[in-house]
């Protein structure tokens, strides 16, 4: 088989390779000449010599295990990936490009169809960490847009909301492992987390985690692999001890300058494609302590783009000094400044007048700071702070705007109907903004919204620019974060009635933590751009792709 | 400041307004603001720019419609554009000039471009419904009207200035069947009309209107009756407020000029314009387009972005 795989290899390899350096997947066309090519010359095999082909079909097993693990080192280094063996990896490329489209299973022998699918799920894991690489994913989903009429296009969920598929758990596993550098593959990988206690049906689709024990005793986190800077964080993330968009997008930031500062380049490699590399496996920790946010998300493209876009032939200290002033500048940009932008404009633009009551919920960061600026400039006002267990994160803010003197008054949130009526504003902070104008929020949040449109009055959703992403939602269902259920079993008064949930079979807990308000409810999103309706949001997204 | 250029300036708006009578009165603003460029004896694009802005705003303290801060701003975005390209400072105000001038006769087309997009949605044999009196939505009309189609129009007295009167002249010359109705008797004649079209004064950020008192209620009514709301307007008419009900319009806007100068408390007087939210409004008629009230902020984006 090798020797049949060498002998048109050339040939393919080539178009392989240009394929590649273009930067884009094969196009649909492309696979299936391969394909057939790849079929006649089996129909050629099976009629020499069906043992052979028996035997090239073992050899392939193998193969495809240890082509995938060269796979991840990004595309144009496959060709010069050092431990993968040469003659084997034109072979296992039109293999697994083959076997991309998912059903189109031709061949008659029951056992090359086992071998394909096989393969195919050993693809299809390797693609998802492809798509991990951000800077590519704007490349790949063009191409697949037009041969859409060839194939029906397979829409690929992403994992963290396939926990309930054996399959699904069995490929993370198995990416989590191979995440790390060649040298110390066996004994080292990042640890699976995993799940805690029931969970409902309607959600068993995503990961429940319990903080009962520390983070550290859970998993084994080897420290030559994840950098101290990153496990701390993990553990600050998983604990609650950093909440919040924006804290935490700044957390991780700083983090990944620290591993900036510690980096150094290894021999033989560049630092615009290792560390990259390096930071992948840090990424898949962070989820596993907690699931990333939008924000976060969006920060780190942002910094895959920057490291990518490192010319080769910078010196090491300069690219470093360049990457750290580039989060740096991030930083103040997007998320200090745009604060202050936003909170200028809900002032001069009069969104906050005198003899306004202001209600809000939970603790945003970014509404605290509008609501403490605008006391600053002697706006009367008054503000009505409604809070939800089991967070109880309006205490906190409650706290922060009793400090400058705002009068402030405190409810939960069953009491919202009851006190509208006074209200005349209604400020929400916001977690993310998905593309078809929905808005993802601390849960309570879409309430709160439906609540105020039907007694009329004005929702105004703060949000930075930053933290607008390209997904679309319209249900809490199928995206969000479960929190440990052991929170909702304390009370006010400290008794515990529901402690033992696990042991009844009927019983099952839940602790949501996002979920998503209909544009048809917010009349405004003040953004560093302007005010906007929130249907715009899919055009500010654009004017920013064009900027970039 | 020397302010007999500011008298001559407000002289100059003031004959604009009666020589055409038809004219929008963002165009005679823009008119007054493109003599006001070539008259001045400015020495920096900075302190150029500042005079049109205080220039803008007495003619807003002249006639304090929306329509007059929306022309004139745009005015300003559409010629500032170029300001940074040319070294000498005449040479600049050359090409300002020069687009200021393309900018009037652009806008001065806008009315037929909008006549010819809406005229289409007015069936054989419809009823239409309007408020007070709205060259835009004369100009559909007639265009309508030569189109062959035969229609009738409600209008609505439109207090307290009967405007409405006004209008059900002119739609008679156009030999088009028109009844005036009480502002109080828009819920009654609803159910008869097929379909309402207004004007608009200014055109907010959120794809609402500011449009003459009156126009709100005529908005709930035909959203109860499921009838579609039509609004015309012209583009220059797209302004960057962002009101959120009501209360939030400026006062500048809420009362005539003469009156926030004069009077001693406001609360006693009564506001001439009112705030529709995007939600009541079906399509809006501009010279870019027809639009959807969502699509109105992609368009402001695109103006002043």
């Amino acid at each position: 088989m090798a020797d049949s795989g060498v002998i048109d290899g050339p040939g393919r390899k080539d178009e392989i390779e240009r394929a590649k350096s273009e930067g884009k997947d094969l196009t649909k066309e492309e696979k299936q000449r391969l394909r057939k090519e790849k079929k006649q010359q089996k129909k050629i095999k099976e009629k020499k010599d069906d043992k052979a082909s028996q035997e090239n079909e073992k050899e392939k097993k193998p193969v495809t295990s240890a082509a995938p693990a060269s796979q991840p080192p990004t595309q144009p280094t496959v060709q010069k990936a050092p431990s993968a063996v040469p003659a084997t990896a034109p072979v296992s490329v039109p293999a697994s490009e083959a076997s991309v489209p998912a059903d189109k299973p031709t061949k008659t022998k029951a056992e090359l169809k086992a071998e394909r699918r096989a393969r195919q799920e050993a693809e299809r894991a390797s693609k998802q960490t492809k798509k991990g690489e951000t800077g590519q994913q704007a490349a790949t989903s063009k191409p697949k847009a037009p041969p859409s009429d060839l194939q029906p296009v397979v829409k690929r969920l992403p994992e963290h909301i396939q926990v309930d598929n054996p399959d699904v758990l069995k490929k993370l596993a198995k990416k989590l492992e191979r995440q790390q550098t060649p040298e110390h593959y066996a004994a080292k990988k990042i640890p699976l987390r995993s799940d805690y206690g029931y969970k409902v049906s309607l959600f068993s689709h995503l990961h429940q985690y319990s903080r009962k024990a520390p983070l550290t005793q859970q998993l084994s986190i080897p420290s030559t692999v994840i950098h101290p800077a990153i496990v701390r964080l993990g553990l600050q993330y998983s604990h609650g001890i950093v909440a919040g968009s924006n804290a935490r997008s700044v957390a991780l930031l700083h983090a990944f300058k620290q591993v900036i500062r510690d980096y150094t380049t290894p021999q033989n490699e560049e630092l615009s494609r290792d560390l990259v590399n390096k930071l992948k496996p840090y990424i898949s920790f962070l989820n596993q302590c907690r699931p990333l946010s939008a924000s976060m998300g969006n920060a780190i493209k942002y910094i895959k783009k920057e490291i990518s876009n490192i010319p080769s032939n910078c010196k090491e200290d300069e690219a470093k000094n360049k990457l750290l002033n580039c989060i740096e500048s991030y930083i103040n940009e997007k998320i200090i400044l745009a604060g202050v932008a936003i909170a200028k404009c809900a002032i001069e633009k009069q969104k906050i007048s005198d003899g306004d009551v202001i209600l809000v919920y939970g603790c945003s960061s970014l509404v605290n700071h509008i609501l403490c600026k605008a006391f600053e400039k002697n706006r009367k006002f008054r503000v009505i702070v409604v809070d939800s267990r089991p967070r109880l994160e309006g205490k906190e803010a409650l706290r922060r705007l009793v400090q400058k003197g705002i009068s402030c008054t405190y409810v939960l949130i069953s009491a919202v109907s009851y006190i509208l009526p006074e209200v005349s504003k209604v400020f929400l902070g916001a977690h993310a903004l998905l593309a078809n104008g929905y808005v993802m929020s601390r849960v309570g949040t879409s309430q709160i919204a439906l609540v105020a449109k039907a007694f009329n009055v004005p929702v105004l959703v703060c949000c930075e620019t930053y933290k607008f992403c390209d997904r679309v939602q319209t249900d809490s269902f199928v995206s969000n974060e479960l929190d440990d259920p052991d929170d909702l079993i304390v009370t006010r008064k400290g008794t515990t009635p529901l402690e033992g949930w696990e042991n009844e079979s009927s019983l099952g807990l839940l602790n949501l933590v996002y979920d998503v308000t209909p544009p048809d409810f917010v009349d405004l999103v003040i953004t560093e751009l302007g005010m906007i309706p929130c249907t715009s949001v899919p055009v500010v997204l654009r004017v920013k792709n064009v900027d970039q | 400041m020397d302010l007999t250029p500011i008298k001559k300036l407000v002289e100059y708006f003031r004959d604009q307004m009666k020589k055409d009578p038809d004219m929008a009165s963002a165009v005679a603003a823009i008119r007054t603001l493109l003599e006001f460029l070539k008259r001045d004896k400015g020495e920096t694009i900075l302190g150029l720019r500042e005079s049109l802005t205080s220039a803008t705003d007495c003619l807003t303290g002249v006639d304090s419609s929306v329509a007059v801060s929306s022309g004139g701003e745009l005015f300003l975005r559409f010629i500032s554009l170029t300001s940074l390209e040319h070294q000498d400072l005449s040479r600049c105000k050359k090409v300002m000039e020069e687009r200021g001038e393309l900018f009037l006769e652009k806008i001065s087309m806008s009315r037929t471009k909008v006549a010819k997009l809406c005229h289409t949605f007015i069936k054989d044999g419809a009823k239409i419904l309007t408020h007070s009196y709205s060259r835009v939505v004369l100009r559909v009309l007639e265009k309508a009207a030569a189109e062959k189609k035969r229609f009738s129009v409600y209008v609505t007295e439109s207090q307290p200035d009967a405007a409405g009167q006004h209008m059900a002249e002119a739609l008679r010359k156009l030999n088009v069947p028109v009844t005036v109705v009480l502002d109080a008797a828009v819920g009654y004649v609803l159910e008869k009309v097929d379909l309402v079209i207004v004007g608009a004064e200014g055109v907010v950020e959120s794809g609402g209107i500011i449009n003459k008192i009156g126009t709100y209620q005529m908005a709930l009514c035909s959203k109860a009756h499921n009838k579609p709301f039509y609004v015309v307007a012209e583009s220059f008419k797209f302004v960057r407020l962002y009101p959120l009900n009501q209360q939030d319009v400026p006062d500048k806007f809420k009362y005539k000029a003469d009156t926030l100068k004069t009077a001693k408390n406001l609360s006693e007087e009564h506001p001439i314009i009112d705030y529709t939210p995007p939600s009541l409004i079906t399509l809006l008629f501009t010279d870019l387009g027809v639009l959807t009230p969502s699509a109105v902020s992609d368009e402001l984006i695109k103006l002043y972005l």
